[in-house]
């Protein structure tokens, strides 16, 4: 099927090469970070996790996102949801590949990385993660490939797929529940030290990932022949419209019991996220401008009118897709590290090295995002 | 060649099956022929030893930052630590902090004078319950089962840093770029570190092995001490049972190894 990738139109070989340019410049510079080291990018001894962890947690949330189409058809037998799913699985492969690079380039000795798999350490909760996101990538290869191929032969796909698909939709939670397990099991880092985070990681990921998915679908009724389906968009927008409210409600429940509690400890992280702390402001206006994005996405997606228009929709998706970026993105990694477990508030902003190597990793993303749907699309037409 | 297609198939299942044979061949060697090395730790005669290494800081003695400056200075010696101009890529093993800095919510409203300005020693705590190991996914990070000392081995750590995030002491460093031009005097007896490592306070253990005290200690004449805190007779031991003494987050259930006399 790889071959539906290579024929394509001006503007397809246009976008891919745009996406090889930057994954080019940020190689470059990624090389400079091996050769200099993690001191090229914002991070410090009291900030020792940033832009890199950031982006891979939001990431994880965007691949578990794709469970969203998979449950309805599989569990629910929601038929609609057939023409999308493989967009789902596909959407999950190119979001853990992203996921795996960003851990790479977080990596202060990459080149040691098998070490985790030499020396397996059940204690450790990042030996888990790599095992059930390399689970995850695999299962929706080996799903979404056969799957689709079974679709343009024209036939039903192979009775053993059947178990790992289901196996896929537990597993699909179990990547972002082990991602929050990160940091909610540590002790003395009163931000993350809360039982709801992995079910607040769950509900911004289950936002955030039909969100894309929902633009991903208007965009390919636009420049390709196949139309993933109006119904199947809107029940996207139900998910979504669901998802951004639980979110928002999480973290309504995560606020109340810091402040009514009043432990200093857990109250200062969202003061220095909300209204800054010791004078450092940075993260202010960014986290205000997260919760407003949510709070319009939740206007736009409840009410039926603007959920049904579509061009609001995109509006909606466009704005949780950003607010969730934002609130797990920059605010999650960097509210939780300051102020220091020995109380001092050391800012950390990401340098233009490290965002342009995260951008190149977000380009390698919709790269093989682009490669995979345009396959994916291209069987589509071909049987419709 | 005729049916050449099979031929190659034929030979390549034979030469598998001919690599397949060398381990089992081997297998089958070393149980009655080779001898296996066994690995083994040999201790010094000099060596220091106890069940679980402890430090009792006597922060009275210390009135001032100098007062504690040729203990961080002789650490800093030994250990080659880097200074960096640049905050943000600084290495700390010993250093000093305010005392609402090292025992944040421990403050009293009105806290005596004395206390307020006095600096404190900030080191690894050497957890009994060390979170940075739990945390570590290649066992970089360990507790010396004979000691109690949490180490690190620079050569197994992947720089992932999910170590510095478990610490709730903020005892870790990472090397944020190449240490080695930023050594004043590099002591060819303690390994430098490549950048991409973590790294921190080791409890001296390369000096335990010869029978000496901590750099810190041996600088600090008197106002640390040292010893083993399952050893009832131990300095460390009487200290804590004469003095009233604190430690760090002691609610976090690490149990650190730090005491310290206010």
């Amino acid at each position: 099927m790889l071959e539906l990738a290579l024929k394509g139109t001006k503007r397809y070989y246009g976008w891919m090469t745009f996406l090889v340019v930057i994954i080019g410049i940020g190689f470059l510079i990624y090389l400079k970070q091996l050769d200099f080291g993690l001191g090229i990018t914002g991070m410090s001894r009291d900030v020792s996790w940033g832009f890199y962890i950031a982006n891979f947690t939001f990431l994880v949330g965007v691949a578990a996102g794709g469970v969203m189409v998979v449950l309805p058809y599989y569990l629910h037998d929601y038929k609609a949801f057939g023409r999308v799913t493989i967009l789902g699985e596909f959407l999950a492969i190119a979001s853990v590949v992203m996921c795996l690079l960003f851990i790479i380039v977080d990596l202060g000795q990459p080149m040691r990385i098998f070490n985790v798999w030499i020396y397996p350490t059940f204690h450790s909760v990042l030996f888990w993660d790599t095992i059930v996101l390399n689970g995850y990538l695999f299962l929706n290869l080996i799903i979404g490939w056969n799957v689709l191929e079974a679709e343009r032969n024209n036939v039903h796909y192979q009775a053993w797929l059947k178990p790992l698909i289901y196996l896929s939709i537990p597993w699909a939670v179990s990547i972002h529940t082990v991602t929050a397990y990160l940091f909610c099991g540590l002790p003395g880092r009163g931000f993350w030290l809360t039982a709801i985070l992995a079910p607040r990681f769950l509900a911004s990921a289950f936002a955030a990932g039909p969100s894309l998915l929902i633009l991903l679908c208007l965009i390919i009724r636009r420049v390709t022949n196949f139309d993933p389906g109006r119904e199947q968009i809107q029940s996207l927008a139900k998910i979504v419209a669901y998802a951004i409210c639980i979110n928002v409600f999480f973290f309504l429940c995560e606020v109340f019991v810091v402040f009514y509690s009043n432990i200093p400890e857990h109250m200062d992280h969202l003061k220095y996220l909300f209204v800054g702390l010791h004078g450092k402001t940075a993260y202010v206006p960014w986290m205000w401008a997260s919760f407003s994005l949510m709070a319009v996405g939740i206007i736009l997606t409840v009410t039926p009118i603007t959920r049904k228009n579509e061009g609001v929709l995109a509006v909606a998706c466009t704005v949780i897709f950003l607010g969730t970026w934002i609130d797990k993105g920059l605010g999650m990694i960097a509210g939780g590290f300051t102020p220091s477990p020995l109380h001092h508030v050391n800012e950390y902003i990401p340098t233009l090295p490290e965002i342009v190597i995260a951008l190149a990793v977000w380009a390698t993303g919709f790269f093989i995002l682009t490669v995979l749907f345009k396959i994916a699309v291209g069987v589509k037409e071909e049987v419709q | 060649m005729d049916s050449s297609r099979r031929r190659v198939l034929q030979l390549f299942g034979i030469s598998s099956l001919a690599l397949m044979t060398r381990p089992v061949y081997n297998a089958l060697a070393t149980e009655k022929h080779a001898q296996k090395a066994k690995e083994q730790m040999i201790r010094g005669d000099k060596a220091l030893t106890a069940k679980q290494w402890a430090m009792v800081i006597d922060t009275r003695q210390f009135e001032s930052a100098e007062d504690m400056e040729p203990l961080i200075e002789a650490c800093n010696k030994i250990h080659n630590i880097p200074h960096f101009e640049n905050q943000r890529h600084e290495i700390k093993w010993l250093w000093e902090d305010h005392y609402h800095n090292v025992f944040p919510g421990k403050g009293a409203r009105f806290l005596s004078e004395a206390v307020e300005s006095r600096p404190f020693l900030v080191l690894c705590n050497h957890c009994e319950n060390p979170p940075c190991v739990r945390a570590c996914p290649t066992q970089a990070t360990f507790k010396r089962a004979s000691d109690g000392i949490v180490l690190m081995d620079f050569h197994r750590c992947i720089g992932c840093r999910f170590c510095m995030a478990a610490c709730p002491f903020g005892a870790r460093s990472f090397n944020w770029r190449d240490p080695r031009p930023f050594i004043k005097e590099t002591d060819p007896k303690f390994p430098t570190r490549t950048k991409g490592v973590v790294e921190k306070c080791n409890f001296c253990a390369e000096r335990l092995a010869e029978g000496k005290l901590p750099a810190c200690v041996e600088a600090a004449e008197g106002k640390l001490a040292f010893g083993d805190l399952y050893d009832p007779d131990s300095e460390v031991r009487e200290l804590i049972k004469t003095n009233y003494t604190i430690r760090r987050k002691q609610e976090l259930g690490t149990e650190p190894c730090v005491y310290y006399i206010v």
